[in-house]
């Protein structure tokens, strides 16, 4: 069991203080390093595409919010606590501060930032809101706390981008998010990260879905972390209520990624769906997760497919727990390698073994039912292209 | 066009062909028939150079160049395509991205292709993900339009098929062969005729495919070896012979 425990976390080598930066009208003063890594994680550094609303955090200061005002607000979690009176309906409201030592150390460490985006009631908001948690500075710690709120009959799409600056190897990523998706609400929730090698990561997530809302979440991890740990749970209390979760994971030699889902269905004609793919190319992916069926009707399925490319572990946990008569819960799991009759297949219409590989790979991560924004899209498929062209593969 | 000379092909530790001659010219089709296990499957495979069938004698010649050793897609680019009777499904890659591929970078009109085999519905979807019998070989034919090969190895077209999709299928699988373009003001039908020079390799066991295929010449192949290579080699006559009298004339023919 020892290789599988998750990678110790010591809180006392990070500085959460003294990271400072000036605001940012906008991205044009960035490095070009900078640029790039912003751009990996789907922020629209170059102002092309369009975004109702962007939010930017680096290490300990947030550096840009605005929104184009269109039925969506975006503020900086500590101007919205001192707007709203402490937030009393939401803030550490579905997370509980004791879960853990990472929510503890949160609740107590000083606040550095996060967002805070709620939707206008009705509203469908057409543009994406973007966000960033960018950390810039060595062995900082980062302390974020988010919460998105999504209205009555609204919907919005949030793209969250989470990177380190190309020098920067060693950090602390906290962050705590509480999704409140009101009746009949829809949210998409899109998370890119990526981090620099000996970066640590313990965001902690909780959601709660009222009647016919509908949350669903995309998460891409493709390059190498020291070590990611997470395990949103979403409760799904209303009527009708609705999360997916999609997953696309790879880990490099180096890699400790232990991440998941949980979904607990508590309201009749509640459906859940856990989806992840997860690759190694050496490191360890712990590909966990779990729906609970505590009312009738209720679905839920739940499949980790994962391809051991080269070395490395993949430890698929794929848990379901009914409690009452009546509930539908199922799962699959498998563990593999690319088969080589689906090589075959594509050389024999004249795809030589690299091209053939890196086709079933992007077909196996099948980042495509995201239905991300086209620029994102691209920036995965080329990570996914290096990721090919590496020695593991 | 294709030269296969005293072709031994093992699987593991058994001899599967032993001793295989055939010649295909430019233009021509050429029919295999045989019992199950056989080796005409096996033979299908070791043209295409798939792994697990180890050559162990003999050789093939394509183009006049031996492709004994050639690696799979080097063959497919110098021209030999393959239509598999069970494909693998490949999941999240959509039939259009593969027919496209199979084209290596020409210019094709996907959809219009696409149309010809009555498969527009299925270009978003992923290859072979539940299609049916028929739909496979419809999206086997597809990907041989795009990728428009000299030799074409038909493992089965017919398994699986109802008698609608046989007559769509059959009359692609010709088109395919004989060349699909109709004479022009500019294009005589004797010059279209000399320009095509699609040759085929076709494994059938009900013979259907011979209602719509131009079969030049055929022969039986029992127990690793091919036989009936003296007249009469029409296909229709040996599918007469074989469903008259079965296989078992072939031990006597092979003893």
């Amino acid at each position: 069991m020892s290789e599988l425990s998750p990678t110790l976390v010591d809180l006392n080598s990070y500085s959460f203080t003294g990271r400072q930066s000036p605001e940012l009208p906008d991205f044009s003063s960035l490095s070009d390093e900078s640029k790039h890594e912003l751009r990996m994680v789907g922020v629209d550094v170059d102002a092309t595409g369009e975004r109702a609303g962007t939010f930017v955090q680096f290490d300990h200061s947030t550096v840009h919010c605005k929104s184009s005002g269109k039925g969506v607000e975006v503020l900086g979690i500590r101007q919205a606590l001192k707007k709203y009176d402490g937030l009393p309906e939401y803030f550490w409201k579905a997370m509980d501060p004791e879960k853990d030592d990472f929510t503890r150390t949160a609740a107590k460490e000083e606040l550095h930032g996060g967002y805070f985006i709620r939707t206008e009631k009705g509203v469908k908001v057409a543009e994406p809101v973007q966000t960033c948690l960018f950390i810039k500075g060595q062995n900082v710690g980062q302390n974020v706390h988010n919460i998105v709120v999504v209205e009555e009959d609204s919907e919005v799409h949030i793209i969250t981008g989470c990177a380190t600056s190309h020098d920067v190897t060693s950090a602390l990523h906290l962050g705590i998010s509480e999704f409140y998706i009101k009746k009949g609400g829809k949210l998409t929730f899109t998370m890119v990260h990526n981090w620099g090698e000996d970066v640590m990561v313990r965001p902690r997530t909780v959601g709660i879905v009222e009647e016919n809302g509908v949350l669903q979440n995309n998460y891409v991890l493709l390059k190498k972390v020291k070590s990611v740990q997470s395990y949103p749970t979403i409760y799904l209390n209303g009527a009708g209520a609705v999360a997916r979760f999609n997953s696309v994971i790879v880990t490099p030699t180096g890699s400790h990624v232990d991440t998941g889902n949980r979904i607990v269905l508590n309201a009749p004609n509640t459906r859940g769906e856990i989806i992840s793919r997860t690759i190694t190319t050496g490191g360890t992916i712990v590909a966990r997760g779990e729906i609970i069926g505590n009312a009738v009707p209720a679905r839920g399925h739940l499949e980790c497919k994962g391809l051991i490319l080269g070395g490395g572990l993949i430890h698929a946990i794929p848990e379901l727990q009914g409690c009452v008569t009546g509930v539908e819960l199922s799962h699959e799991a498998a563990v593999g390698k690319i088969a080589q009759e689906e090589i075959e297949y594509l050389m024999a219409r004249g795809l030589d073994e690299d091209e053939a590989t890196s086709t079933i790979v992007r077909g196996f991560l099948n980042v495509e039912i995201m239905g991300l924004p086209q620029e994102l899209r691209e920036s995965i498929d080329r990570i996914i292209a290096e990721l090919d062209a590496s020695d593991a593969m | 066009m294709l030269q296969i000379e005293n072709l031994h092909v093992s699987i593991g530790d058994r001899e599967v062909l032993k001793g295989i001659n055939l010649n295909i010219d430019e233009g021509e089709t050429f029919i295999l028939f045989g019992p199950n296990g056989s080796g005409k499957t096996t033979l299908l495979m070791t043209l295409m150079g798939f792994g697990g069938y180890t050559v162990t004698a003999g050789k093939i010649v394509f183009k006049g160049v031996d492709i004994t050793e050639m690696p799979t897609y080097e063959r497919a680019r110098l021209g030999i395509g393959m239509s598999f009777q069970r494909p693998p499904t490949i999941h999240g890659l959509k039939t259009r991205h593969l027919v496209s591929m199979c084209a290596r970078g020409r210019e094709i009109d996907v959809d219009g292709m696409a149309k010809t085999v009555n498969f527009e519905d299925f270009l978003n979807r992923d290859i072979n993900s539940g299609f049916s019998g028929g739909e496979i070989k419809r999206s086997e034919l597809l990907q041989l339009m795009a990728q428009n090969p000299d030799l074409i190895l038909f493992d089965e077209p017919e398994s699986g098929v109802d008698l609608e999709n046989m007559v769509l299928i059959g009359n692609t699988a010709r088109a395919l062969l004989d060349g699909a373009e109709a004479p022009s003001p500019e294009t005589c039908m004797r010059d279209l005729r000399r320009r095509n020079k699609t040759s085929g390799l076709i494994i059938t066991h009900t013979g259907y495919i011979l209602d719509y295929v131009n079969a030049d010449r055929g022969q039986v192949m029992y127990n690793g070896v091919l036989c009936c290579d003296t007249r009469p080699t029409r296909p229709r006559d040996i599918l007469d012979h074989i469903s008259k009298y079965g296989y078992k004339e072939c031990i006597r023919c092979l003893n």
